[in-house]
C-alpha cells in the first residue's frame, strides 16, 4: 500500500496534469481523480539502510493530489488538526502551483511542517473527517492532506528555507522551556516571537527530544530537526544542552534566583513500562526507548564509527502494537535481523500505529503475529534470551472504549524462538521534575495537572506535550505548545 | 563543553581527572553521579561517579579505570582539553545520618565514589571504620584520603603485598562479629565483591547499602537498560538508585546483564589497542574483568 515505483508515478502524474490543466474541473472529475501514491525506495533496498523510505511527491503529483479537494466551505479538516492549519487555503494555492503561497499559508499556525507532514497520523486526524474520502468511502482516499504538507515544506526548505519569523523588539524578559522536544520548540518559536528572551534546556547532547533519541532516520532525516534547531538560535534563542533541570538545576531555583520570569514543561513521557512479565530483565530484552536511543541518537547502526553498541539480533519479537513498535521492528531489520515479529494483542484493525507506517513495515518483511501476547520470556541458563512463551487471544466484547478487547484462549500458549525482545507498550512519566519541584500538581500516573490554557499549580509555569497527556504525537504536544506559548505571552505582556 | 583541569593517574590504569562543571559542583551530593561524552557525535554516554567536588573553584572529580574504548580515550584527553559533555548531577544522594557505627567497605576502583560518603558518614558524626581492597599494592587507591577521614583504616590485598592478606569481607565479618557491631554497612565496588559484602553481613542483621553501576544510556529514567530487580521488583539504577539495599539486589540479574555486550565490548577494546593506543597500560580484558566493572561503565 502507499508506495509506488517512482519513475511510473512521476510519469502519470505528468500526463495527468497536462491532461486536466486544459480543463476546469467539476466536482466530479475532482472525485474522479486517481490518489497520488507516495513515491518510496524499494521495501527490498530500504529494509537495508537508513536512508528515509517515503521520498516525496513530484510537483505533478503534488499539484493533482491538491485538484482532488473540493475547497468545502465548512472545511471539516481544518477542525481535524490540532494546530488548525488553513487546510483548504494551502491546498488550493498548492492545485494553482504558488507554493511559496502555501507555505506562507502554513506557517501561519505551524512551525515544523516538514516534521508533522512526515509523522503526524494524518488519517486519525486532518484525513478522518475529509468529504472527498467520506464520499469515496475509505480513508485512504481523503486528499493526502500531510503528502501535500510535506511537499510544499521540502520545496521550501530546497530553496533555502522559510523566512525567518519576525522577532518583536527585546521585552526584557525571559523564559526557560525545559525539553526540546515537539512541545518545547513550539513554545520556544512562538515566545521568541514576542520579544521575549528563550532559553530552552535539554538533557540529552542534542535538541529534538523525541524526533532525535526516538523516530528514526528513515521516518525523519535528522537534517531536519538540526534545521529547526538552527532556526531558532537564529531567532535568539538560546539552547543549553546536558542540562537535567531538576538535577543540574532545580526548576524553583531557574524562576526565583536566575531571573526567568515563566517556564514550560515540555519533558515527554520518558519511563518505559515493561509487560511485567517473568524473564523481562534476561539478556537480550530491551525497552524500545533504548533499543531506538542506541540506534538513533546514539548513532550505533554505524557499527564503525559510533562507539554505542547495538545487540547482535537475528530473530527479534517487538511486543506492541504503536509507532514505537514499528519503528523497533523496522530498525531491527536494518541493523540486520534475519527475521522480525510484532506481537499484538488485538488484530491490525485496533493497531495505533498509523496505516502508513503498518503498510511500510509489512512491505519491509515485518511479520505481525495479532492475537497473541506472550506470558513469559524464556532464556538460558547464562540467563540470555532464547524465546517467548506466547498465548493467543480471541476478540471478545467491545469494551468502555469500544475496541473489542482481547480474551486469552485457554491452553494455547506456546513457545516461540526468538533472541530478541523489544518492549514497546508505551511510557510512563518521568518522576524526575514533579519529586524536586514543590508544589508542582500531577496526577496518579505523574502526568502534569494543566487548566485549559496549560497552566500548571505553579505561578508562571506552563506545560504541555507527553508530560501532561501521556503518550501521544508530535502534533498534540506542539498543539499544547502553542496554547501555552499564547498563555505565556499574554501572562508576561500584563506582568 | 566542559574544559579539564588536571589530569593524575592513581595507578597503572586509574586516572584521576578534575573537570570544570560550576552547576554540577555545586548541587552534587555524596553518592551522585555524572554522565560523560568526550565526543557528542560517535562517543559513549559514560556514567561516571563523582568522586569529589570544590564549588568555589567550580569542578568536580572523577576517578575511573580504563577498561575500555571510551573510558581509554578519555584518559587520553590533557589538561586544557575539553569534554563535550557532561550531564548532572545523577542519581539519588547518599542518605546520611548520624547510624552509630558506619563501615565503609571500597574494593578497587569502587574506593573513589565511597570516599564522598565516607566523609559525609564522618561529618554527620559516625564512627568510621574504612575498609580498602585491593588485588594488589599497586592498585590501591586514595589511601591518604581515605586515612584522614576514618577512625580506623583497614586495608587488604588479595596477594598479600599491601596490608593484611585476605578479601574485604574478612575484617568485615570480624567487625559484625566482635562487640561493636556496625549500624550500616556502604560498599562499594565489583560487584562480585558487593554480593559477598552483603552475604557477609546479612546473617548479622546489618543494614547494608551497594551503589550499582549498571549499563546504562540517558542516565534520567528514559532508558530502562540500567533495570535491576531489587526484592523481587524492577527498579531502575539512575532514577531510583543507585543505592539499593544489599540484601535485595538480585546480584546474579544484574550481573549478567553487566556481560550484555562484553563480546562486542572486548573486541573494539581490542582493535583500539591493535590500532595503536598511546596508553602504556595495555591491561588485558581479563585482568580488567578481575577489579570488574565500576567506573567504566560506558553506555555499552
Amino acid at each position: 500500500m502507499n508506495g509506488g515505483n517512482t519513475t511510473d508515478l512521476a510519469s502519470q502524474a505528468r500526463a495527468l496534469l497536462a491532461d486536466i490543466e486544459q480543463k476546469t474541473l467539476t466536482n466530479k472529475d475532482r472525485m474522479a481523480l486517481p490518489v497520488q501514491d507516495m513515491p518510496c525506495q524499494e521495501p527490498a533496498v530500504r529494509a537495508h539502510n537508513m536512508d528515509e523510505v517515503a521520498l516525496g511527491y513530484t510537483e505533478a503529483q503534488a499539484r493533482i493530489e491538491a485538484a482532488r479537494c473540493l475547497q468545502c466551505k465548512n472545511a471539516p479538516c481544518v477542525a481535524g488538526c490540532p494546530v488548525s492549519i488553513d487546510i483548504p487555503g494551502f491546498v488550493g494555492l498548492v492545485a494553482k502551483g504558488d507554493y511559496q503561497g502555501a507555505a506562507t499559508v502554513i506557517h501561519r499556525t505551524n512551525l515544523l511542517p516538514a516534521i508533522c507532514g512526515r509523522v503526524c497520523p494524518q488519517e486519525k486526524q486532518c484525513q478522518a473527517p475529509c468529504t472527498l474520502g467520506k464520499a469515496l468511502k475509505g480513508v485512504d482516499r481523503a486528499v493526502q492532506i500531510g503528502r501535500l504538507e510535506r511537499f510544499v515544506a521540502d520545496r521550501e526548505r530546497a530553496a533555502g528555507g522559510a523566512p525567518m519569523p519576525h522577532v518583536q523588539p527585546q521585552t526584557g524578559k525571559r523564559v526557560a522551556v525545559i525539553g526540546s522536544g515537539p512541545a518545547g520548540l513550539t513554545v520556544a518559536a512562538d515566545v521568541r516571537r514576542d520579544g521575549h528572551e528563550v532559553v530552552i534546556f535539554e538533557a540529552f547532547q542534542k535538541p529534538g527530544g523525541v524526533m532525535v533519541y526516538g523516530i528514526p532516520e528513515f521516518r525523519l532525516p535528522k537534517a531536519i530537526v538540526r534545521e529547526e534547531a538552527a532556526k531558532l538560535e537564529r531567532m535568539g534563542v538560546r539552547f543549553e544542552l546536558n542540562t537535567l533541570v531538576g538535577r543540574t538545576v532545580p526548576l524553583a531555583e531557574l524562576l526565583q534566583e536566575e531571573g526567568f520570569d515563566a517556564a514550560f514543561i515540555g519533558v515527554g513521557a520518558g519511563l518505559p513500562k515493561f509487560m511485567d512479565i517473568p524473564g523481562e530483565n534476561l539478556v537480550g530484552v530491551f525497552s524500545a526507548n533504548e533499543y531506538l536511543t542506541r540506534a538513533n541518537l546514539m548513532r550505533a547502526w554505524d557499527r564503525e564509527r559510533a562507539a554505542t553498541p547495538i545487540y547482535p539480533s537475528k530473530r527479534v519479537a517487538v511486543l506492541g502494537g504503536g509507532n514505537v513498535a514499528m519503528d523497533s521492528a523496522r530498525m531491527a531489520l536494518r541493523l540486520g535481523a534475519d527475521e522480525v515479529h510484532v506481537l499484538y494483542r488485538r488484530t491490525r484493525e485496533e493497531m495505533p500505529a498509523r496505516a502508513e507506517e503498518v503498510g511500510h513495515a509489512q512491505e519491509e518483511g515485518v511479520v505481525f503475529d495479532f492475537l497473541a501476547s506472550p506470558t513469559e520470556v524464556l532464556g538460558s541458563d547464562k540467563g540470555i534470551v532464547t524465546g517467548l512463551r506466547v498465548m493467543s487471544y480471541r476478540l471478545g466484547e467491545p469494551d468502555a472504549s469500544g475496541r473489542r478487547s482481547p480474551v486469552a484462549i485457554d491452553g494455547s500458549e506456546h513457545d516461540v524462538a526468538f533472541d530478541t525482545v523489544i518492549v514497546a507498550v508505551g511510557n510512563e512519566s518521568n518522576p524526575l521534575l514533579a519529586k524536586t519541584t514543590p508544589g508542582l500538581a500531577v496526577d496518579k500516573k505523574g502526568h502534569v495537572l494543566v487548566d485549559e490554557h496549560q497552566k500548571t499549580a505553579l505561578d508562571g509555569v506552563w506545560a504541555g506535550g507527553d508530560i501532561v497527556l501521556g503518550a501521544a504525537t508530535v502534533i498534540l504536544a506542539m498543539g499544547e505548545g502553542r496554547r501555552a506559548a499564547a498563555a505565556i505571552n499574554a501572562y508576561l505582556k500584563g506582568k | 563543553m566542559n574544559r579539564i583541569v588536571s589530569r593524575t593517574r592513581l595507578s597503572d590504569e586509574v586516572y584521576k581527572v578534575e573537570i570544570e562543571a560550576p552547576q554540577i559542583a555545586r548541587e552534587r551530593k555524596a553518592g551522585q553521579f555524572v554522565i560523560i561524552q568526550t565526543d557528542v557525535e560517535w562517543g559513549e554516554r559514560i556514567p561516571l561517579t563523582i568522586a569529589d567536588a570544590d564549588p568555589h573553584r567550580g569542578t568536580i572529580t572523577i576517578i575511573f579505570q580504563t577498561v575500555g574504548v571510551s573510558t581509554h580515550k578519555l584518559a587520553l584527553l590533557e589538561p586544557g582539553d575539553s569534554l563535550e559533555a557532561v550531564l548532572g548531577p545523577l542519581g539519588n544522594p547518599t542518605h546520611i545520618e548520624r547510624f552509630g557505627r558506619a563501615v565503609c567497605v571500597g574494593g578497587g576502583i569502587g574506593v573513589a565514589p565511597l570516599h564522598p560518603i565516607a566523609q559525609a558518614l564522618k561529618q554527620a558524626g559516625n564512627h568510621l571504620t574504612v575498609i580498602v581492597g585491593a588485588r594488589t599494592k599497586d592498585l590501591v587507591i586514595l589511601e591518604d584520603e581515605m586515612r584522614a577521614v576514618a577512625d580506623e583504616l583497614i586495608i587488604v590485598t588479595d596477594d598479600g603485598t599491601y596490608g593484611r592478606k585476605a578479601l574485604v569481607t574478612e575484617p568485615l565479618k570480624e567487625l559484625c562479629q566482635g562487640d561493636n557491631k556496625p549500624d550500616i554497612v556502604v560498599a562499594i565496588g565489583p560487584p562480585i565483591m558487593m554480593k559477598f559484602c552483603a552475604e557477609s553481613t546479612r546473617p548479622f542483621g546489618v543494614k547494608t547499602l551497594a551503589s550499582l553501576n549498571t549499563i546504562m544510556i540517558d542516565g534520567t529514567g528514559m532508558c530502562g537498560g540500567c533495570r535491576v530487580s531489587i526484592g523481587g521488583a524492577t527498579k531502575f539504577v539512575c532514577v531510583d538508585g543507585p543505592e539499593f539495599d544489599a540484601h535485595q539486589v538480585d546480584w546474579d540479574g544484574m550481573m549478567t546483564r553487566l556481560r550484555a555486550y562484553k563480546g562486542i565490548e572486548d573486541e573494539a577494546h581490542k582493535e583500539f589497542h591493535e590500532g595503536g593506543c598511546r596508553l602504556d597500560s595495555l591491561a588485558e580484558a581479563a585482568r580488567a574483568e578481575a577489579l570488574g566493572a565500576r567506573t567504566d561503565g560506558g553506555s555499552r
